[in-house]
C-alpha cells in the first residue's frame, strides 16, 4: 500500500486466536518481547502491543495488536466485545487493523476455523498461520496445507510458535499481503459469495440488507458483519459505541421487530449462524485433513490428568502444591531479599557518609532510601509467586484447579472460572479483578470481583513478612519438614480466602439472586512451560512492581516524611549528629562520649517525632486502634497506607528512622520493631500485635487501584464504596479478635 | 445403539453427536465448542465432587457441568 507506506504511521496488525493455540509464544516470537501492556480505554481487558521490526520494506515496524483468546466473534463476554470492536475500527485508541492474522491450531482444526469463518466477514487482508505443526504427527493426523489455502482462499503458513519456526516465514507472507495492500489485490480478501455469511438463511441476509440501506439511511453506515452481530447476539453484549444515542431507541426497536419477522419466517436465533458456519467448514476441510479414525486412545495428558483429577488423590495434590507454594517462597526468596536489604543500607550509609545532617540528608536517606527500599526488598517473593502462578498457568494446570473447584465455586454462588481471577488476585487483585470479564454470567462476575481483593495479593506480603520474621519464632516443627514462620504465612494466606466464603454466599443470596451460570471450559492438554512465556509474565509484572514503588510509593514515603520531619526544629539534632559522626569517624574515638550523644540523638528523634504533624495525628488515632493492640505510630502507619498496602512497610520504615533506632547496632526495621515501647516500657510489639495488624491487612481494603478497578469494571462508584465499606469494617472486627484471644491465651 | 444424553456416559463410554437441545446462547456455545452432530465424543472422566464432566471432543478436552452435558443428545457407540 504505497500511500501507507509514505505516511508514518506503522501499518497495524491484529493477532487472533482461540485460547491454547500458542498465541503469547507467536506474539513473542513475531515481536521478540517489546510488548506494551495496557489496557482499552473505558473497559479493562488487557491489551498488548508490540512493535515488529522488518528490514528491507517499505515500512520500517508493524503494530501488532494481540486480542484476547476468544472461541469466536459472537460478542458474548466483554473479550469477545472487544475484539470484534478492534476488528470493526470501533475501538478509540486503535486504528481499524490493515491486517489480520488467525491463529489455528492444526490438531484442532474445525474448531478453530470457526473464529477464522468470522474474522473472513470483515473483509480485512487475512493470514493464517498453522500452528501446532509439530504436533500433527504425533496424534496421528496429515493435513494438506496448500490444499487448506486453497480451499479457504486465504494464504496458510505452517508454524510452530514455541519451537521458533516458520516465523520468518510468516513474517515475509505478512509484509506481502501488507504490500499488495486491500485495493491491489484480493488475496486475503474473500469474495461475499464464498464466505459463511453466504449460506445463511435468505430472510436473514435480505434483513441484513434492509438495516444496511436504514443504518446509512440514519447517517451511520454499519458493516455488514456489525449488523449481523446486532441482529444475533445478546444486545447486552454489545458497547454501541458506534451507535449514535440520537438512534439508539430506534435501533433497538428495528432490531426487536426484524428478530420477530425472521422467528416467524423459520430462522432460529442464534443458532443458524452456528450451523451454518460448519456446514461451511466441512465443505473446506473436505479432502484437507485425514486422521485415522478417532481411536480412544488414551493420552499421557489424560493419564496425568487421571491422577490430578482424581477423587482423593487429586485435591490432596492441589493442596499440597499451594502449601509447597507458599514455603518455597519464604525459602527461596530469604537470600536475594538479604541482597537487596543489604544494597539500600548501603546507599542510606554512603549519603550518610557524603553529606552533613540536615533536611535534605533526611529525606534521601530516612525518606526515599528506607521508604522505597523497605518495599523493593520484597521484589523476589513476588517474582517467585508470579513465577509460579505463570507456571500453572502455561502448563495447563490452572484450568484444571478450575474444573475442580467448580462444584464448590458454584456452591458459593461463582463457577469454577471464578478460580483463575481469585488466583491470580493472590499476586494482585487489579488483573484478578480485570480477569472476571471472562465471567459471562453477571451474578458470578460480580460476587468474584467483589472477593477478589480478599484474596491475599502480593501487596499483603511485606506486611506479614516483615510481622513474621521479626515476631514470629524460626522454629521448625514436624522433624524439620515445617517452619513456624511458613505455616503462619500460609494461614495468614488462607485468612482472606476463608473469610470469603461466607461473604461470597452473603452475596449470592441477598445481592444478586440470578439465574445459574455455565462452565464450558476448555481443558488445554498438559504440556511443559515455556521458559520464554512465564519469563515474559514475571518479568511485566516485576517490572509493574518496580513502577509502583517508583511512583505510587516513593511520592508516599516523601509525603510521610515530610509529615514526620516538620514542624520541629531539628538544628540541635543536626549539631549533635554531627558531633556524633565525626567522633565515630576518628581513630581514638571515647566510647563514652558516644554512648552519651547516640542516646542524646535518639531522644532527640523520639521527641521531634512525637511533635511532628504524624505525631500529633498519632495521638488523634490512638484511642480508636488502642483496642487492635497499636499504638498511635501503627495508627498513622495504617492510614498512610491507604494508597497500598505495602506503603505500611514504608511508613513504618520512615518512621522509625526518623524516630531514631533504639540501637545503633540494630540492622534493618525489623529489629527496630523489636525495641519498640510504649512510654511504660512495655514492648510496643508483641505476637498478638504482629497477628493484629496482619489480620486487619488481610481483611482491609487499603488500596487506591483497586477500588479505582472495581469502579472502572462496574461503571459505578456504589461497588467500590461498597467493597471499601465492608471490607474496613472485616478488618477491624478481625483484628480486634484475633488481638483479644491472642492476648487472653498467650499470657504466662 | 440407544439415544441418550452426554451426561449418562460413564468414564471410558461414548457416543455420536445427534444434535443439541434448545434454541438459546447455551446452544449455540455447546456448538461454537465443536459439539457439532456427527462428532464422535468420549466421557475421560468426572471432578472430584461428581461434577463437571471432562470430555473428548473434535480432538480437544472440554469440561461441561452435568445441567450442560444433559442438553446433547447423543448415541451411544
Amino acid at each position: 500500500m504505497a500511500n501507507r507506506a509514505a505516511s508514518d504511521r506503522p501499518p497495524i496488525v491484529a493477532l487472533i486466536g482461540n485460547p491454547n493455540t500458542g498465541k503469547s509464544s507467536l506474539f513473542n516470537a513475531l515481536c521478540g518481547g517489546q510488548a506494551r501492556v495496557g489496557n482499552y480505554p473505558g473497559v479493562t481487558v488487557e491489551h498488548k502491543t508490540g512493535r515488529m521490526l522488518v528490514a528491507n520494506s517499505a515500512f520500517k515496524s508493524i503494530e501488532l495488536v494481540d486480542l484476547p483468546g476468544t472461541y469466536s466473534l459472537s460478542a458474548r463476554s466483554a473479550d469477545e466485545a472487544v475484539s470484534v470492536e478492534v476488528l470493526c475500527g470501533e475501538m478509540p485508541s486503535v486504528a481499524r487493523p490493515d491486517a489480520v492474522i488467525v491463529i489455528l491450531d492444526a490438531t484442532n482444526l474445525e474448531r478453530n476455523l470457526y473464529l477464522l469463518s468470522q474474522v473472513l466477514e470483515l473483509q480485512i487482508p487475512t493470514l493464517v498461520a498453522l500452528n501446532m505443526w509439530d504436533r500433527l504427527e504425533k496424534e496421528g493426523m496429515r493435513l494438506d496445507a496448500e490444499k487448506l489455502s486453497d480451499s479457504l482462499g486465504v494464504r496458510v503458513v505452517c508454524t510452530s510458535a514455541s519451537k521458533r519456526i516458520g516465523i520468518a516465514e510468516l513474517q515475509s507472507a505478512l509484509l506481502e499481503l501488507l504490500d499488495r495492500g486491500p485495493g491491489a489485490d484480493s488475496q486475503g480478501i474473500l469474495e461475499r459469495s464464498a464466505l459463511a455469511s453466504a449460506t445463511f438463511p435468505e430472510a436473514f441476509r435480505n434483513s441484513v440488507d434492509e438495516l444496511e440501506a436504514w443504518f446509512v439511511s440514519q447517517g451511520c453506515p454499519l458493516q455488514r458483519f456489525q449488523i449481523e452481530r446486532l441482529l444475533i447476539d445478546d444486545s447486552q453484549a454489545h458497547s454501541h459505541r458506534v451507535i449514535p444515542k440520537r438512534i439508539a431507541s430506534a435501533v433497538a426497536d428495528r432490531i426487536g421487530q426484524t428478530r420477530e419477522h425472521l422467528a416467524s419466517n423459520g430462522v432460529s436465533i442464534p443458532l443458524f449462524e452456528t450451523r451454518a458456519r460448519y456446514g461451511w467448514i466441512k465443505q473446506r476441510v473436505a479432502g484437507v485433513v485425514e486422521r485415522q479414525a478417532r481411536e480412544q486412545r488414551v493420552s499421557t495428558s489424560d493419564r496425568i490428568d487421571r491422577w490430578l483429577t482424581h477423587r482423593w488423590f487429586g485435591l490432596l495434590f492441589f493442596i499440597g502444591l499451594m502449601f509447597f507454594i507458599f514455603q518455597s517462597i519464604t525459602g527461596i526468596a530469604s537470600w536475594p531479599m538479604d541482597g537487596i536489604g543489604f544494597a539500600s543500607q548501603w546507599l542510606g550509609q554512603q549519603v550518610e557518609s557524603m553529606m552533613g545532617p540536615g533536611p535534605l540528608r533526611s529525606l534521601l536517606v530516612d525518606g526515599i532510601i528506607a521508604g522505597v527500599g523497605a518495599v523493593l526488598v520484597f521484589l523476589p517473593q513476588i517474582a517467585i509467586l508470579f513465577f509460579f502462578i505463570a507456571v500453572l498457568e502455561d502448563c495447563g494446570y490452572m484450568s484444571r484447579a478450575a474444573f475442580m473447584m467448580d462444584k464448590f465455586m458454584s456452591a458459593l454462588g461463582m463457577s469454577g472460572k471464578s478460580f483463575l481471577p481469585l488466583m491470580s488476585s493472590f499476586a494482585c487483585a487489579i488483573p484478578g479483578i480485570m480477569a472476571t470479564r471472562t465471567i459471562e454470567n453477571r451474578r458470578d462476575r460480580m460476587v468474584t470481583l467483589l472477593i477478589a481483593p480478599l484474596m491475599s495479593c502480593s501487596a499483603r506480603w511485606p506486611v506479614y513478612v516483615l510481622m513474621v520474621s521479626a515476631f514470629v519464632p524460626k522454629q521448625a516443627v514436624l522433624g524439620g519438614w515445617v517452619s513456624v514462620q511458613g505455616a503462619v504465612l500460609f494461614a495468614m494466606m488462607c485468612l482472606g480466602a476463608l473469610v470469603a466464603i461466607p461473604v461470597a454466599w452473603l452475596l449470592k443470596r441477598f445481592v444478586f439472586p440470578g439465574e445459574p451460570s455455565t462452565f464450558i471450559m476448555e481443558l488445554s492438554s498438559y504440556k511443559w512451560p515455556s521458559f520464554r512465556v512465564v519469563a515474559m509474565r514475571v518479568w511485566e509484572r516485576v517490572l509493574s512492581f518496580i513502577a509502583r514503588a517508583g511512583t505510587l510509593i516513593f511520592v508516599t514515603s516523601v509525603l510521610v516524611w515530610a509529615a514526620a520531619y516538620f514542624p520541629g526544629d531539628h538544628s540541635l539534632l543536626d549539631q549533635t549528629t554531627a558531633k556524633l559522626e565525626t567522633e565515630q569517624a576518628s581513630p581514638n574515638a571515647d566510647p563514652a562520649k558516644i554512648q552519651a550523644w547516640t542516646s542524646q540523638v535518639n531522644q532527640l528523634k523520639s521527641d521531634l517525632i512525637a511533635k511532628s504533624f504524624l505525631g500529633v495525628a498519632g495521638q488523634w488515632i490512638e484511642p480508636i486502634v488502642r483496642p487492635l493492640g497499636w499504638d498511635g505510630k501503627i495508627g498513622v502507619a495504617v492510614l498512610a497506607s491507604f494508597p497500598a498496602r505495602e506503603v505500611i512497610v514504608a511508613t513504618l520504615g520512615t518512621i522509625y528512622s526518623l524516630g531514631g533506632a533504639q540501637d545503633e547496632t540494630s540492622d534493618g526495621l525489623a529489629e527496630n520493631l523489636r525495641s519498640a515501647t510504649w512510654p511504660d516500657g512495655r514492648p510496643v510489639y508483641t505476637l498478638a500485635t504482629a497477628c493484629s495488624i496482619m489480620v486487619f491487612f488481610a481483611l482491609c481494603a487499603q488500596c487506591v487501584s483497586t477500588l479505582v478497578t472495581i469502579r472502572r469494571e462496574t461503571n459505578s462508584w456504589r461497588w467500590p464504596i461498597f467493597s471499601f465499606v465492608y471490607m474496613t469494617t472485616l478488618a477491624y472486627l478481625g483484628a480486634w479478635i484475633v488481638y483479644n484471644l491472642m492476648s487472653a491465651w498467650l499470657v504466662p | 445403539m440407544a439415544v441418550t444424553t452426554l451426561n449418562d456416559l460413564q468414564a471410558g463410554q461414548s457416543g455420536t453427536i445427534l444434535d443439541v437441545e434448545g434454541n438459546d446462547s447455551l446452544a449455540a456455545r455447546l456448538l461454537e465448542m465443536g459439539l457439532i452432530p456427527g462428532e464422535l465424543v468420549e466421557m475421560i472422566g468426572q471432578a472430584p465432587m461428581g461434577d463437571p464432566v471432562e470430555f473428548s471432543v473434535v480432538g480437544y478436552r472440554l469440561s461441561l457441568r452435568r445441567i450442560e452435558a444433559r442438553r446433547v443428545r447423543i448415541e451411544r457407540t
